[in-house]
């Protein structure tokens, strides 16, 4: 039995969490957890860690005189694809107006999860 | 010049004001001004640009960007009047017991306006290195993460590219991963204490992901570079916390970012004379959240620095609803006597919000949140009324970074009608 302790980044509680696997690699229990959530989580970062990456790129035409929009993975990427994802956005630049939500980046880094906009700059 | 009257004025447009006016005006309250000195609302949240915002409050893992445009949307559908660009001066109190405040914009010049009730919603600012007594000249590239946190969010610029980071404050991890995404290397962060001042998740998701090594009970004791930060040392503490001869490290960088706590803007309250914790340095208040000048209220960080955000909205609207009861109550028959019983707390607890209860004006619940001075394990949260223990909360680990809470009822409250002592005390859990 292999047991492995994470600590829960679903919400700021910060569960510690312990999964034990059995011999053939597969999750025998998970003891810790305070919620749904925090049992989904481990499943995933023990079998497959994904997270969700936020980061900014230029605006250009902003009638209130912005510089960035910040974005983020529509939904989570896998972890290993975290430096990808920046490296997409290396030189991208949008024209204003931008909504939330307004995809900014489809299919980033091939994960075939689009960057969308967190923030109104007009 | 005339003063402009409104009920209710609320200083700051940041996520805890934005609740306030909110919470106000779902009360039955109209007459509502917000005042907010950026040029946009929303506060910090502006440049927190990472997710985990909104958890509790939508259920819903938001950047604080997007959280902030949730509560500007509530804000703007009610119509609620705001000012941005819009710096307050000075906050008095008047004739009759209207609140006096002299705010100037650029747009509106200065403005002399006064209130029945005013919420305090100000924030909080970052300490910075003048607080830390670090030796060396003073180059460039010292830069609080906050600071750092708005060259690169909002202004597009990345002010440097090897980096050593005091403190494991939220900010200073968040700022971690955000300055390695964008190029730089981080090289260390040093905390002062035998453990971190942040959230786990943040250290997971901003040291661990990216394989930064966290050093706790370590400080930076020189920063070297005249014109520009050359290297910085680093040395390990004692418990005493007195840097150990012998354990110096140098680093070469170019850049090094304080997250090393945060501090109520409290200028205004400290100005009108409200009594002020010296633990919080935010100022003391009831169960109404309001202060010791009657209908001044105060809620999030300028009253106590807060972990999350939800809890910033949560409490910010328990201020709003009270302002507007006090508005609705005020100059009707005398009111019933006030009770003010001080809320005792020991067993590590450093300070409570809010300080004293009327149990009269409990409604359905009242939030007690409290921070403890220490890292413990295996306690117990007990509440005792009158010496009687009527409630107690089990909690694994207690550590200062994060804050806790606890609910008393009105139901509670009510069961102990000549009640004259609250006390709240973590014990050990055997």
């Amino acid at each position: 039995m292999e047991t492995r302790s994470l600590t829960c980044i679903g919400c700021p509680l910060g569960c510690q969490i312990e999964v034990m696997m059995n011999e053939r690699g597969e999750i025998a229990l998970i003891t810790g957890n305070t919620c749904q959530n925090g049992e989904k989580y481990a499943r995933k970062e023990v079998t497959s860690p994904t997270r969700i990456v936020t980061s900014s790129v230029r605006v250009y035409g902003s009638k209130t005189g912005e510089r960035t929009v910040p974005l983020k993975t529509a939904s989570d990427i896998p972890k290993s694809k975290i430096m990808d994802v920046i490296r997409d956005l290396a030189g991208v630049s949008v024209p204003c107006p931008v909504r939330i939500g307004d995809v900014l980046y489809k299919n980033i880094a091939g994960t075939g999860v689009d960057a969308v906009a967190t923030k109104n700059v007009d | 010049m005339e003063r402009t009257e409104y009920n209710l004025i609320i200083i700051g447009g940041g996520p805890a004001g934005l609740s306030a006016a909110v919470a106000a005006y779902d009360e039955g309250e109209r007459s509502i001004l917000v005042l907010e000195r950026d040029t946009r609302l929303g506060g910090i949240l502006n440049q927190c640009i990472h997710n985990g915002f909104g958890l509790h409050t939508f259920q819903e893992e938001l950047t604080g960007p997007e959280y902030a445009q949730r509560y500007i949307d509530k804000l703007e559908e009610r119509n609620i009047e705001y000012k941005l660009d819009a710096m307050v001066m000075s906050l008095e109190s008047g004739k009759d017991g209207m609140k006096e405040i002299m705010a100037v914009s650029e747009k509106d010049g200065l403005m002399l306006l006064s209130a029945r009730a005013v919420i305090l919603t100000m924030g909080c600012r970052e300490r910075s290195r003048g607080a830390l007594n670090i030796p060396g000249f003073r180059p460039a590239g010292v830069f609080s993460a906050g600071t750092a946190q708005r060259l690169v969010n909002i202004e597009g610029y990345l002010p440097g590219r090897r980096v050593v980071i005091l403190g494991s404050g939220d900010i200073g991890l968040i700022m971690a991963r955000r300055m390695t995404l964008e190029g730089a290397k981080v090289l260390v962060c040093a905390e002062l204490m035998p453990y971190s001042g942040g959230l786990k998740r943040n250290i997971v998701q901003c040291l661990d992901d990216f394989g930064i090594p966290l050093k706790l009970s370590h400080t930076v004791v020189r920063i070297e570079g005249k014109e520009r930060v050359e290297g910085v040392v680093i040395a390990e503490v004692g418990p005493d916390r007195k840097p150990i001869p012998g354990t110096e490290e140098h680093y070469d960088c170019d850049t090094l970012l304080l997250s090393v706590g945060l501090l109520p803007e409290n200028e205004l309250t400290i100005g009108l004379g409200a009594d002020m914790s010296r633990v919080t340095n935010g100022p003391v208040v009831n169960e109404s959240l309001e202060t010791s000048v009657p209908g001044v209220f105060a809620a999030g960080n300028v009253l106590h620095v807060h972990d999350l955000v939800d809890y910033v909205s949560e409490e910010s609207a328990h201020a709003g609803v009270c302002a507007a009861r006090y508005i609705r109550d005020y100059g009707g028959e005398a009111k019933e006597e006030v009770k003010r019983i001080p809320i005792e707390f020991g067993g590590g607890i450093r300070y409570t919000v809010p300080c004293s209860i009327d149990p009269g004006k409990v409604e359905k619940y009242l939030k007690i949140r409290f921070r403890v001075g220490d890292v413990m394990s295996s306690r117990k949260v007990v509440v005792y009324l009158d010496g009687k223990s009527v409630l107690t909360k089990k909690r694994r680990v207690m550590a200062p970074g994060e804050m806790e809470e606890l609910v008393l009822t009105e139901k509670l409250l009510k069961a102990h009608p000549d009640l004259s002592r609250i006390e709240i005390k973590v014990e050990e859990d055997a």
